[in-house]
């Protein structure tokens, strides 16, 4: 039986608490949100803190709202919050697309938005979403609090800029015009299984159909901080066009950097990547139209 | 609302689970419920490498742990005599390694605390120094001269064994002659039965009366205590091996395994009850595997798709220690059965057994002793052929299926099959399909670029181990016994051999009493799983509970009719030859107000009655029951998917299921079981594999890497039956429980190269997961069992 080393256990009652804990156990401290990730690797021992710092009694941090022209995401919200929130896929369904294919009902009862992000795993859809939005992350500190892009959040795999006494508290995504829609389009060998590839779209077209702003989230295929900057740069000021997203897709194909592993060959994630990609802009594309139209798709 | 239960049957016909009301209550008793006063914990520290060899173990910081009893080595066991343990399959295995390591995960020391966290920390604290060796992880490269040798306890090479089956000349000959011949190299991957409950032991070792008591995830609880017997020397008579209720088998709990015997010795030495449960990784790295089967297949036929022979050379990857579980005499289990259900001139098969850097098994996953590979092999090769003749595989299959009146048929290597109506099953199937219809929708798909597949496979099983004469596991004959004993007040009790993984024993034991007595199920008692408390027989694997105990409970039951007619012609002071049996009761012919409950007889037999000299009271009766044949039960199945075209994900929309597995003596648990199956086929067909890399690292050992299948991809069964009893069988029924699981994977791979039939794919091997089924359409199919690069 798979039995973790010895820790110790606090409860935060606030988000200054949890800070002041954080200070107080230092480096070998970890949080404990979900658990999902951290509490199997422990399991296995592949992580031995010290002491976990229980967030999940912190009021105020689960809240999805909108404020100044942006949605925000509490850092305790969890994925089965999101998936059912329609505020966050009224104005984003790159969200609930992503949240309807992340693990499974059981992992997303109780797996947080947070620690989705916090734990870094190349492969975390999440993050490829958000980056997609170019979301803000709110960290806290002890002194304060900065906004950093979720663009800017990642130092590479399992790793962010979230320093030892800090606590990631919000997401917050600019609220984007009439002219855009987003997409989230994975696939992976199983239900619940991490994705082979995924690939998120996020469209703003004027009103003759040319891609003013796009941004495009990749999972698991080695992309620079979850986004392919090259697609993106590729698509602005192209027509809308199935074409052109065919050949986005080609360029964020060429700009990734799979690994292989058992859930397949670079080739394979590669080719995946642009079909996946074209696949997102074309679903991105239609909700474009369609809310200019009035529907929702 | 509530719906009221009907009766439960006086004998066969669907029925709830007797053994439901403790498990959907939670209150069912595995290995890991019970608890002993005084109990320790053992933990098992393993191998990080595949090949390597052990310089040193130092063990004193481990030992120094404030909770901890006693850490065991190879070393240890050794002054025991007890480093090296038999296989079923007449091999060697290490208990704790001595000399090397031979695969990643091999036991290598045994720690013994009060807990099983501390277990667990002093694994942490023993410091092995190992000196990594080359390995050989690819069977393929196993018999090449420079190939590192695995077993140099044994010898210089990595060879196992050579077998062959059929007639090597005249198959030769007619694939020489043949319009039409195919060939195709086909992997069966090694995947794992993974049940949901590990393995996992208690050791309890009485110093003063000499007794071991061993409660082990067992699926074969009497052979395992002649094992241990023979391992640990202690007397059969003085072991009692208790199979508690058992969360999944599958064949995983046929083997003996180290820990059971670390945890034994655990107990020896610390004079208290030892525990020691696997955790899933240890489950999936070290216990038995199945599959692994390397076969280069081939068909020979005429141009119009008359099936003429089977030809196919196996190279079988046993991993380091030969410990496949299976009747002695056959090395690659029922293999022999790979003539499918066609009526061929000539049939062979070559197959060489070689050892790998990989954990040891085989034989598991409800594979049916090998069938399961055997019906893979025909199955796609019949595919193979109707691709190449441009043929229906529906049509190429009926014009090919053995016909009612060839049984009882001698296959072309000599297997006897039972009996079948093969073409009235598939042609069920079909029809349940729609397959005519399948076909024109699947025609017109593809004008609009759409990947919908077909696929079909018809199987037949060899099951239910079997004739004593041919059949035994290390000298012990494959019959089982039973005592049955009906008790003076009319219930009943039944003790078997054989023992429930979740199959539902309790349940169909007593409908076959109840069918055969007139005794209602739940007045009969049904005791398994205690080698104290029930007689000898080998256990449940194979699909043999129902063929071979189940046989023996008819016969049982009918000799307690025979001594109750006795009783019930004393009763009524008449001739025995007067009375007639209907369930339940004999009465006087004629007379039919004149007669005799078995209750009422059950009590008469226990009085002062006066009984015809020679006839012994009370009434119970045992059998041993020697199969004179195996079982062979039969299906077809159509499976129908969708394949994203731009992605390879596999979709199975449709699964139609048509058993034919004799007489059913509770239709539900039948099908039950065969959703089971369908499932295991499918995981087995899309996703299950444990591949390593060069270095010999599993790349299957957690349930991240190894996929099962859920719901979401599991369509809703559609099941049919045909019934063709066998005639071997004294209540003509066929073993059932691992025929999906057997029948369902090549129909659906059948589907998805069917559904690539645009790409001209003729062949790619399992688990045709999205990146597969996109390369087989570049052309460039995987090696599924390697890592990818």
């Amino acid at each position: 039986m798979q039995v973790p080393s010895h820790v110790e256990y606090e409860k935060a009652k606030s988000v200054e608490h949890a800070l002041e804990l954080l200070t107080r156990f230092g480096p070998e401290a970890r949080v404990l949100a979900g658990g999902h990730s951290l509490i199997p690797m422990m399991k296995l021992r592949l992580a031995q803190p010290e002491t976990l710092i229980d967030i999940n009694g912190i009021s105020g941090l689960s809240r999805i709202t909108v404020a100044d022209g942006e949605l925000r995401i509490g850092a305790l919200v969890r994925h089965g919050q999101l998936l059912a929130s329609a505020v966050a896929a009224g104005h984003f369904p790159v969200l609930r697309d992503a949240e309807q294919v992340i693990a499974d009902p059981i992992v997303r009862n109780w797996g947080t938005i947070g620690g989705s992000l916090c734990q870094a795993d190349p492969s975390e859809d999440l993050s490829a979403a958000f980056g997609a939005l170019r979301a803000i992350a709110v960290i806290q500190g002890r002194d304060g609090s900065r906004r950093v892009p979720v663009r800017e959040f990642h130092l590479g795999p399992y790793e962010t800029v979230v320093a030892p006494a800090e606590l990631l508290t919000e997401l917050r995504v600019p609220i984007a015009g009439d002219g855009s829609g987003s997409a989230y389009e994975k696939v992976s060998r199983r239900v619940g299984d991490w994705s082979i590839a995924a690939a998120g779209a996020v469209l703003t077209l004027s009103s003759d159909g040319t891609v003013t702003e796009a941004g495009i989230g990749l999972a698991a295929v080695g992309a620079g901080h979850f986004v392919s900057t090259a697609a993106e740069d590729f698509l602005r000021g192209q027509p809308a066009t199935d074409a052109v997203f065919g050949q986005a897709g080609q360029v964020a194909a060429e700009h990734c950097q799979p690994a292989a592993d058992q859930r397949g060959p670079v080739d394979y994630k590669r080719h995946l990547t642009g079909e996946l990609t074209t696949r997102a802009l074309r679903r991105a594309a239609i909700r474009v139209r369609a809310r200019a139209g009035g529907q929702t798709v | 609302m509530s719906t009221a239960e009907p009766d439960p049957p006086l004998g066969y016909g669907s029925m709830r689970r007797k053994e439901d009301t403790r498990f959907i209550r939670g209150q069912g008793s595995f290995i890991d419920d019970i608890k002993l006063g005084g109990m320790l914990h053992g933990a098992v520290l393993r191998s990080p490498y595949a090949h390597a060899r052990i310089q040193s173990i130092d063990v004193s910081a481990a030992q120094a742990h404030p909770r901890v009893r006693a850490v065991i080595t190879g070393e240890t066991l050794a002054t025991r005599d007890l480093a090296w343990m038999p296989t079923l399959a007449g091999d060697t295995q290490a208990v704790l390694a001595t000399d090397k390591v031979r695969f990643q995960g091999q036991e290598v020391a045994f720690v013994v605390a009060d807990d099983r966290y501390a277990a667990r920390d002093a694994l942490e604290l023993i410091d092995v120094e190992y000196e990594p060796l080359p390995t050989v992880m690819d069977a393929r490269q196993a018999l090449d001269p420079d190939a590192p040798v695995v077993r140099d306890d044994l010898g210089a090479s990595n060879h196992i064994f050579d077998w062959e089956s059929g007639d090597a000349a005249r198959t030769d000959e007619i694939f020489a002659a043949a319009d039409v011949t195919i060939a195709e190299d086909l992997l069966y991957p090694r995947v794992h039965p993974a049940p949901l409950e590990t393995c996992g032991a208690i050791a309890d070792f009485d110093p003063i009366s000499g007794k071991l008591t061993v409660w082990s995830t067992s699926q074969a609880p009497h052979p395992h205590r002649l094992l241990y017997s023979m391992v640990a020397g202690v007397p059969e008579h003085k072991i009692r091996v208790i199979s508690p209720d058992i969360g999944g088998g599958f064949g995983n709990k046929v083997p003996l395994y180290p820990g059971y015997l670390c945890a034994i010795v655990g107990s020896m030495i610390t004079g208290r009850p030892v525990k020691w449960i696997e955790d899933r990784s240890e489950n999936l790295m070290s216990t038995s595997f199945a599959r692994d089967y390397h076969m280069h297949g081939e068909i020979a036929a005429t141009r119009d798709g008359k099936i003429l022979a089977v030809r196919v050379r196996v190279l079988a990857d046993h991993g380091a220690f030969n410990g496949a579980a299976q009747p002695t005499k056959f090395p690659a289990g029922f293999f022999g059965v790979f003539t499918g259900s066609y009526d061929l001139q000539a049939a062979h098969c070559q197959v060489t057994g070689v050892y790998t850097n990989k954990a040891p098994g085989g034989v598991a996953y409800s594979c049916s002793f090998r069938i399961t590979e055997a019906v893979y092999l025909v199955e796609r090769m019949v595919d193979m052929l109707a691709f190449e003749l441009d043929a229906d595989a529906a049509e190429l299959r009926m014009q090919n299926l053995l016909r009612p009146d060839q049984f009882p048929y001698t296959c072309a290597t000599g297997w006897v099959y039972d009996s079948g109506d093969y073409t009235s099953t598939l042609q069920l199937a079909l029809d349940k399909a729609d397959y005519t219809g399948l076909r024109q929708e699947q025609a017109a798909g593809r004008e609009r670029g759409e990947l919908m597949g077909i696929g079909i496979s018809f199987f037949t099983e060899a099951v239910g181990a079997g004739p004593r004469k041919h059949m035994d596991i290390m000298g012990l004959g494959m019959a089982d016994g039973v005592e049955l004993r009906v008790n003076p007040g009319g219930t009943a009790v039944l003790r078997i051999a054989v023992q429930t993984q979740g199959q539902g024993h309790e349940t169909t034991f007593a409908q076959i009493v109840a069918e055969e007595l007139g005794i209602p199920p739940d007045r009969i008692e049904v005791v398994h799983g205690d080698t104290d408390q029930t007689p000898f027989g080998l256990g449940t694997y194979g699909s043999r509970s129902t063929p071979v105990s189940g046989a023996a409970t008819a016969v049982a039951a009918r000799r307690i009719r025979d001594k109750a007619r006795v009783v019930a012609a004393a009763m009524l002071e008449v001739a025995t030859g007067d009375l007639e049996w209907e369930k339940g009761r004999w009465y006087v012919r004629g007379d039919p107000d004149q007669g005799r409950s078995i209750a009422e007889i059950a009590l008469a037999a226990h009085s002062d009655l006066e009984l015809p000299a020679g006839v012994e009271g009370q009434l119970d009766a045992s059998c041993v029951y020697n199969p004179p044949n195996l079982t062979y039960p039969c299906g077809a199945y159509v499976c129908v998917v969708d394949v994203d075209p731009g992605t390879g994900k596999v979709e199975v929309r449709r699964f139609v299921a048509v058993d034919d597995c004799g007489v059913r003596i509770n239709p539900m648990i039948v099908e039950g079981q065969i959703h089971g199956g369908l499932a295991d086929g499918i995981g087995m067909a899309l996703m299950e594999v444990i591949a390593y890399d060069t270095q010999g690292n599993c790349l299957g050992g957690s349930f991240m890497d190894y996929l099962l299948p859920t719901a979401v991809e599991c369509p809703s069964w559609e099941l049919g039956e045909t019934v063709t009893p066998s005639p071997h069988h004294p209540i003509g029924a066929k073993g059932v429980g691992e025929s999906a699981t057997v029948g369902s994977p090549p129909a659906v791979v059948n589907a998805v190269i069917d559904a690539l039939r645009p790409f001209g794919v003729r062949h790619a091997d399992m688990p045709l997961t999205p990146a597969q089924v996109w390369r087989a359409t570049q052309g460039r199919p995987l090696r599924t069992d390697l890592a990818q690069s």
